[in-house]
């Protein structure tokens, strides 16, 4: 566990009736920590949010947000957490800054704070020229955006984002990682979930893939790429040199070379030799065209951990099928 | 154990945007211009029936609300009657639902209020909404008569007047409430703008007509009241009992004891109760509001009941989509 924890979850669980959405998950989240929710739809993310937030009934465990508990102490855990909800809602009606307003006056900052806070949130998400345009105008983007610039307002501890990225274009997306970078730059600890796992692989610190209820793995993408994926590395190598095979698979921790194409060679080593095969290259006078090791990548942890437990994928495919 | 903090921080702030919504909508417009000429064509007629025939009640200008030309029977009262429910209704059918549909909803609530806070607010903002339209209303309605007619109200006629509205904001409180608790059950706005319509329609037109049949099947009249031409007490009774269960019968009789001073009692008179009476001679205000009192209070109740059964719905219900 970690020792500067704003979120700490020990055995969440809640049940429908007899189906279980969340089953006993524990995990916690660090200050200034991206931690990433990861997983298929309807495996439970949003539910567990939804109880972080205590705006649903926590069956079995205990979640603290803040040294709160979001059960019985909910106003302090909402003054302090900002949430964008998944596809979230703003009224069409009104204006940007008119539905800031309304959540200003909602969390009850004063008419000089609030006009002030609000200008500056929609500056910082680029929403700034916006201001007074009826919400109703904006594209799908412009509202996640305007989301975040609530969360901003609010000048939340904690950010949680459900799915901010989901239905965005590859612009809008890169836009607003942006963004949520910038939280962490100012100390504010980002909780996001998604099921989109390469977007969002490039923001999280920390992971938790969820699959049907529980949480399957958590940890970083690379200590979870060394667990899953065994802890081989891969250097692919562009060069051409007579001989040059032979020699790469001399360099010490190097386990084997694949030749790719031409010219093109794959190293398995289990260590990161780039700095050695570079060396060797220039050595013999090759040219080197490309050289890099391929990053453990979330999709391929994902894959293989459910090729690994073909149970659980079955069972997964029946929720989304149901 | 005790909830932290006020479930009433935030109220205001809901009610008041509820009230500027509502005030700024089309619907709204569109639903007052509806009342407010019809006021003004009734108050017209009425007052050249008015004119026309009881030109010494002391009571002109309580006349102004239930007086139709004749022959037909449309008067400002027969159209306040069903056009309060159905713009209570207006306000209130959508109201929950449209925070789910637009997913407003859970970014509202993770904001630190309540979820008492928004519906007591949706509530009051619909309420107050009401109340002004209403208003507006009345104080035309009164202008107008003071124009046509030309006699100032005397103090009682005053408050018999402002008692009625207050009866009548009750009212709409009533179908308020029941389009809330509508609009919290059904995730459509159109299923529940149906739905209250559907019961509206059934409690205003058709209960009244099978509370008789019901009655009469419970108690079948006795044969020697019918063969003199009269109701069975006990069916009657019965009759009346279940026949109040519709708003819309209870919003009748406390109208009638209010604008109309003779009234002396909403259920079947007894001999006895006629003793020393002086027949046609009006009661004071104070004496008419005690006989709809009960009903007030049960119109009060009816509207408090149906709050809290969407109350209780609403605090149950999930908030994701």
């Amino acid at each position: 566990m970690i020792a500067d924890a704003v979120i700490e979850a020990h055995g969440l669980t809640k049940t429908y009736g007899s189906a279980v959405a969340v089953d006993h998950i524990s995990f916690s989240v660090g200050r200034g920590e991206i931690f990433g929710l990861l997983g298929p739809n309807g495996a439970g993310k949003t539910t567990t949010i939804l109880m972080m937030l205590g705006l649903t009934e926590i069956s079995e465990g205990e979640v603290r947000v803040l040294g709160f508990n979001p059960a019985r102490e909910p106003l302090s855990v909402k003054r302090r957490v900002g949430y964008l909800p998944d596809t979230v809602g703003f009224y069409d009606n009104l204006t940007a800054a008119d539905n800031l307003r309304y959540t200003a006056r909602l969390i009850g900052f004063r008419a000089m704070e609030r006009e002030k806070r609000i200008a500056a949130a929609l500056d910082r998400v680029g929403l700034a020229e916006f201001a007074d345009k009826a919400v109703g105008t904006f594209s799908r983007g412009m509202r996640q955006r305007l989301g975040l610039a609530e969360i901003v307002m609010k000048g939340a501890q904690i950010a949680i984002l459900d799915e901010p990225t989901s239905g965005l274009d590859p612009y809008a997306t890169t836009e607003l990682l942006g963004i949520i970078r910038g939280f962490k730059a100012e100390g504010v600890s980002v909780l996001l979930s998604s099921h989109l796992l390469e977007r969002v692989q490039s923001v999280c610190d920390r992971v938790a893939l969820f699959s049907a209820g529980k949480i399957a793995l958590m940890g970083s993408v690379p200590d979870l790429g060394r667990q899953v994926l065994g802890g081989g590395y891969v250097v692919d190598i562009e060069a051409d040199g007579v001989g040059l095979p032979e020699r790469l698979a001399l360099i010490p921790g190097v386990s084997g070379v694949e030749k790719t194409g031409i010219g093109k060679l794959r190293l398995h080593a289990d260590r990161d030799v780039r700095p050695e095969a570079a060396a060797e290259v220039v050595a013999m006078q090759g040219r080197l065209k490309y050289l890099g090791v391929q990053e453990a990548s979330l999709e391929a942890i994902y894959t293989r951990y459910f090729e690994d437990k073909p149970e659980e994928a079955m069972k997964e495919g029946a929720r989304h099928a149901a | 154990m005790q909830r932290e903090g006020s479930a009433f921080s935030g109220l205001g702030v809901v009610m008041l945007k509820e009230l500027s919504d509502h005030l700024t909508s089309i619907r709204f417009f569109v639903l007052e211009l509806l009342v407010v000429v019809i006021a003004l064509v009734t108050v017209y007629l009425a007052t050249a029936q008015i004119k026309e025939t009881v030109a010494e009640d002391p009571f002109l200008l309580l006349k102004l609300f239930t007086t139709a030309r004749d022959p037909s029977p449309f008067s400002f009262l027969f159209f306040l009657s069903f056009l309060v429910p159905l713009i209570a209704i207006g306000m209130g059918f959508d109201s929950v639902n449209s925070e789910h549909n637009q997913r407003t909803l859970s970014r509202i609530l993770s904001q630190p209020i309540y979820r008492d806070a928004l519906l007591f607010g949706k509530f009051l903002g619909g309420l107050a909404t009401l109340a002004i339209g209403l208003v507006v209303l009345w104080l035309l309605v009164i202008g107008l008569g003071l124009l046509f007619i030309g006699i100032p109200p005397g103090g009682e006629e005053i408050a018999r007047i402002f008692v009625f509205l207050l009866v009548t904001i009750v009212y709409a409180g009533v179908w308020l409430a029941l389009a809330l608790l509508f609009s919290i059950l059904f995730r459509s706005a159109a299923t529940a703008a149906l739905a209250s319509l559907g019961l509206w329609l059934f409690l205003y037109v058709i209960w009244p007509m099978l509370a008789g049949q019901i009655a009469q099947i419970i108690a079948p009249p006795d044969p020697r009241y019918l063969a003199l031409g009269l109701q069975t007490p006990g069916t009657a009774v019965l009759e009346q009992i279940l026949s109040r269960l519709s708003p819309s019968t209870l919003f009748g009789e406390i109208v009638v004891a209010l604008l109309d001073p003779t009234t002396r009692a909403l259920g079947p008179i007894y001999l006895s109760q006629l003793q020393g009476a002086v027949l046609g001679a009006p009661l004071p205000f104070g004496e008419s509001v005690l006989i709809a009192w009960p009903q007030m209070v049960g119109m009060i109740a009816t509207a408090i009941v149906l709050f809290v059964i969407g109350y209780v719905i609403f605090q149950r219900q999930e908030v994701r989509a």
